[in-house]
């Protein structure tokens, strides 16, 4: 059935995908805003152990997300993977630094002798996730607001700023973005926690941050959202693939998708519900909602950047650079393979959801930490 | 026209490959053996219930944890790196090279990273039997990372299941079972995977003879001997076997590599084997200098491994270069020639198709597919870039054949003392075990270097020159890269190393 799938039709699929991957890792993102509280909530080193090592059990999963985001672009949109990581250069590896560090700093940020300090690993844990979120939100800005390279005949990319990316974080609504993702991550992390933990005075600071930070988020969101409605965007010509631009071409991707415009009010709805449910209800469910609601939210902006012919990588210095899922895709044959790999996904949610459930069935508390395996506690 | 990049900045985005990939692999083969390591010895715990065996297992998880670490730190960068700076390569071969790497993500990271979590943190909260699976589970994953990545790898070394496509000018996948079957890929796999497995049980072996010197928990430490020696001795008549089939695809598929690792200028029938030798440093391919100041042949040997056949031709660099006609081989001077008029061609070709002149189209077309096989050839400026360093091939690959031949004779003689029960008074093996380890990672970074120094001037061999696959960036730029990650890197490994001493040091809990 794979097989005789249409040229276009994968490469739809394939957006979607990549879409799934992309909205699953910033909802994976409560890791990073997790570690951002590590310096205002906790009020002693046990909740901080508390904190990190209930973030520790999840951390992989959101980097390994973050590498398969970066592995299911090359397969599926090596154009764009060579135009945006060879062009935006200090963006993207400003982003790999803050995981790099990242990675090391659970396992060592305990241990004796280990060189650097444990301020040092807390440090790192927060740049990761202040820094490094911030700059991503950013990067994805730019699917909107645009960048500015040209391609050649032979698809060789040229930057046209010498800040290779980082020029992005000047333009108001890539901040904003950026800014956003960051307070919601804090939002999740701390909501996570709630779930995740057993100590109520721990869990009672997480709900009231939790809603500090959604506060803090809402200007942020309603100034990408209303921006989103109005801005000119990058539209492509379906028959010659000629780019240009149109006035309010997001709003005509909402109202011309209702699935797209479905899954973002859901998505805030969901969110609003799931903060509601963690910081007045005092469940500790909230979590999941507003996870749900935040991978439906990135559904739906990724799909307006993407489909509907629109250029998803627009270049704002020269127009017919930008990248659509069309022409930045791998070719027919590539993309059919892939699909058929793709098939094993669900096997591998599975799996994780099976271990999740196994390995949180009961709550982290202090008498874990204490208690005989606390050599291997982070 | 493809651009070719200024030369400084390819050498600086090369020794940041360089230099980013050495450090992963610090790292890799310890995840690659030590994860198996721990699996049996958790299994002899599970059957055995002995607590004992227990505390092993959790000693040499936790310094499977330090390293492991690190190793995921890394390996990130590699993984952009290739769209951060080699964005032309990302474009031209994205197509193929791009699903190992996506694979690689879903099936073998995600194993890892999943049952990571219950390996360490599992202990009260799932039952053993599950925990036992989990541990198994991060070793099966991290050994399957290194399959895909080694596809991809092997691909770099011998492109197969693709072809050229003048409308994209990229190269494009016809055939992926191709891919991931190609035969360099099975033997780089079966190499390398099989060669962290002997590094993984140098380091058990290494640090346990510590523990003897020191005359501390003996019991463990001749425990783990006793598995990692059996294990060691295992991966390293594999290490052999799979090393001369690594040895004989590179001598089928890369022959100019094959002649660099052997220092072999000038072609012949029943070529020698070089055991040991001393470059000589002035030597340029054509000169009718001795390759060589000094060195130890074995006659005949080279053919015999290159070819399995006694006698057959084995071509040098020389032959390679210049072409030889008696044996049939087109030198990289005459491939030079047609691959600048393939280049030619395919740009007619596309600004014909561009203007819509479909006749000029076509004609270039139909000429450009009589010459599209030497059009890599096309972007070198000299046909003797076709040579690879020989000095730095010859040497690594000799390093490594001659430390991969000592390391089963050090597990036998492990074996031998272990049962003949006295092993502790043999001061001088364990000392020796000890010196294994450095060599043995002297060893791994040795191989890399034969296969990848030897594959200059190519990304992908044959296809795509180093010079025309990076990006366009300034040499400032990636020389800062380079030195933060030099820097970065270098830090977090004293870090590791300092942990990994303690954690030693203190031994397991509670003896
Ligand atoms: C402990 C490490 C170790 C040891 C003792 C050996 N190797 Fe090795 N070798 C590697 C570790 C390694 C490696 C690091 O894993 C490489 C680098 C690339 C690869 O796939 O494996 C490698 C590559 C490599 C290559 C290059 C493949 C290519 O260019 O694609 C050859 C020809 C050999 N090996 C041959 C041997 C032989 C004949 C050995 C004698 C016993 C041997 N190796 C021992
Ligand atoms: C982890 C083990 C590896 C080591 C130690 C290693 C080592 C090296 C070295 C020494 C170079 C520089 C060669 C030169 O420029 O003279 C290099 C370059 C490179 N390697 Fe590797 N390599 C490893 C694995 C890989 C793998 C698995 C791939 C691909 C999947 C790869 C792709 C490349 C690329 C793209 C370059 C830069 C272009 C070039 O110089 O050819 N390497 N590597
Ligand atoms: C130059 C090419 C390479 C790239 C792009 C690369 C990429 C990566 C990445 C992204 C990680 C972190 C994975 C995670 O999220 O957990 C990693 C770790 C690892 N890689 Fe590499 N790697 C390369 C070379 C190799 C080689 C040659 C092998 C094996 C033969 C290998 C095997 C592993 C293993 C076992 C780990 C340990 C940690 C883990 O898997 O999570 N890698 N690599």
């Amino acid at each position: 059935m794979i097989g005789n799938l249409d040229y276009s039709v994968l490469q739809i699929i394939w957006w979607l995908i990549a879409s799934v991957v992309g909205s699953l890792f910033l909802f994976l993102n409560f890791v990073q805003g997790g570690q951002t509280l590590l310096f205002t909530v906790p009020k002693d080193e046990q909740e901080k152990a508390l904190i990190i090592n209930s973030l520790g059990r999840k951390w992989e999963l959101t980097f390994t997300t973050l590498v398969l985001f970066g592995g299911a672009l090359f397969a599926a949109f090596p154009k764009f993977y060579a135009t945006s990581f060879g062009g935006a250069y200090w963006v993207w590896m400003l982003i790999l630094f803050t995981f790099i560090i990242q990675a090391v700093s659970y396992e060592y940020r305990k241990k004796p002798q280990n060189f650097l300090g444990s301020a040092t690993y807390e440090a790192f844990l927060f740049i990761n996730g202040s820094a490094g979120i911030l700059l991503i939100g950013t990067a994805v800005g730019t699917f909107f607001t645009g960048s500015s390279f040209s391609l050649n005949d032979f698809n060789q990319v040229t930057w046209q700023t010498p800040y290779r990316g980082l020029e992005a974080a000047r333009n108001f609504f890539n901040l904003s973005l950026g800014l956003f993702l960051v307070f919601n991550a804090r939002v999740l992390g701390a909501m996570y926690l709630v779930n995740n933990i057993n100590h109520k005075p721990l869990t009672d600071r997480c709900r009231k941050s939790a809603w500090t930070s959604f506060l803090w988020s809402l200007p942020f969101l309603l100034f990408v959202l209303v921006n989103l409605l109005f801005m000119t965007g990058y539209a492509v010509n379906p028959e010659t693939g000629e780019i240009f631009l149109q006035k309010g071409k997001y709003l005509q991707n909402l109202l011309g998708n209702p699935i797209t415009t479905i899954l973002l009010l859901a998505g805030l709805i969901f969110v609003i519900y799931g903060v509601m449910l963690t910081c007045f209800k005092e469940k500790n469910n909230g979590i999941w909602f507003s996870g749900l609601g935040t991978v439906l939210v990135g559904l739906s902006v990724f799909f307006l950047a993407g489909y509907n012919n629109t250029a998803f990588y627009p270049s704002s210095f020269d127009l017919q650079s930008s990248l659509t899922i069309h022409n930045a895709s791998s070719s027919h044959y590539t993309l059919t393979a892939m699909t058929y790999v793709a098939l094993g996904v669900p096997f591998v949610l599975a799996y994780i959801a099976y271990v999740w459930k196994q390995m949180d069935s009961k709550n982290l508390t202090m008498d874990e930490l204490a208690g005989e395996d606390a050599e291997e506690m982070y | 026209m493809v651009e070719q990049i200024d030369l400084t900045q390819v050498n600086w985005a090369r020794a940041q490959f360089a230099l980013t990939a050495m450090y992963h692999w610090i790292f890799v083969p310890l995840t690659l053996g030590l994860s198996f390591l721990v699996a049996f010895f958790e299994s002899i715990y599970v059957r055995t219930g002995d607590e004992d065996w227990k505390r092993l297992t959790k000693f040499w998880m936790t310094l499977f944890g330090i390293n492991f670490a690190i190793g995921i730190a890394t390996g990130i960068i590699l993984e952009f790196q290739f769209g951060t700076n080699w964005s032309n390569y990302s474009w031209m071969v994205g197509d193929i090279f791009g699903a190992p790497l996506a694979i690689e993500g879903i099936f073998a990271f995600f194993l890892e990273a999943t049952f990571f979590a219950v390996m360490f943190f599992g202990w009260n909260r799932v039952s053993k039997g599950f925990h036992l699976f989990s541990t198994w589970m991060v070793a099966v994953g991290s050994n399957l990372s290194a399959v895909w990545i080694l596809v991809a790898n092997g691909w770099m070394q011998f492109p197969t299941g693709m072809a050229f496509n003048p409308d994209t000018a990229r190269f494009e996948m016809q055939n992926i079972t191709e891919v991931i079957f190609s035969p360099v890929a099975i033997s780089k796999f079966c190499h390398a995977t099989s060669s962290g497995f002997q590094l993984a049980a140098l380091f058990v072996v290494g640090i346990s003879s510590w523990f003897l010197l020191k005359g501390r928990h003996q019991l463990m430490a001749k425990r783990s001997i006793i598995v990692a020696s059996v294990f060691g001795l295992l991966a390293s008549a594999y290490v052999g076997f799979t090393g001369d089939e690594a040895a004989y695809s590179v001598a089928q598929k890369q022959p100019m590599k094959l002649a660099a690792m052997e220092g072999l200028f000038v072609g012949q029938k029943n070529a020698p084997l070089v055991a040991a030798g001393l470059i000589n440093s002035a030597k340029t391919p054509g000169d009718r200098q001795d390759a060589f100041i000094a060195e130890v042949k074995i006659p005949g040997l080279l053919s015999l491994l290159a070819n399995r056949e006694f006698g057959s031709f084995v071509p040098g660099v020389d032959d390679l270069v210049y072409g030889n006609k008696e044996e049939n081989i087109v030198g990289a001077q005459e491939r030079m020639e047609k691959g600048k008029i393939a280049i030619d061609l395919l740009r007619t070709y596309k600004e014909a198709s561009k203007n819509g002149d479909t006749k000029i189209a076509e004609a270039a077309l139909k000429a450009f597919n009589d010459y599209k096989d030497d059009m890599g050839y096309g972007y070198l400026s000299s046909p003797e870039q076709a040579m690879p360093p020989v000095g730095l091939t010859f040497y690594a690959f000799h390093i490594m054949v001659i430390l991969g031949t000592i390391f089963p004779l050090l597990f036998l003689l492990f074996l031998y003392f272990n049962f003949k029960g006295n092993i502790q008074y043999q001061q001088w093996l364990l000392y020796l075990g000890i010196l294994c380890v450095p060599l043995g990672y002297i060893a791994q970074q040795a191989g890399w270097v034969v296969a990848e120094v030897g594959r200059q001037p190519w990304a992908i061999q044959g296809l795509l020159p180093v010079t025309v696959a990076n990006s366009n960036l300034t040499t400032g730029t990636v020389q800062t890269t380079f030195f933060v990650f030099l820097g970065l890197f270098t830090l977090l490994m004293i870090a590791e190393i300092s942990i990994m001493v303690k954690q030693i040091q203190t031994g397991p809990e509670g003896e």
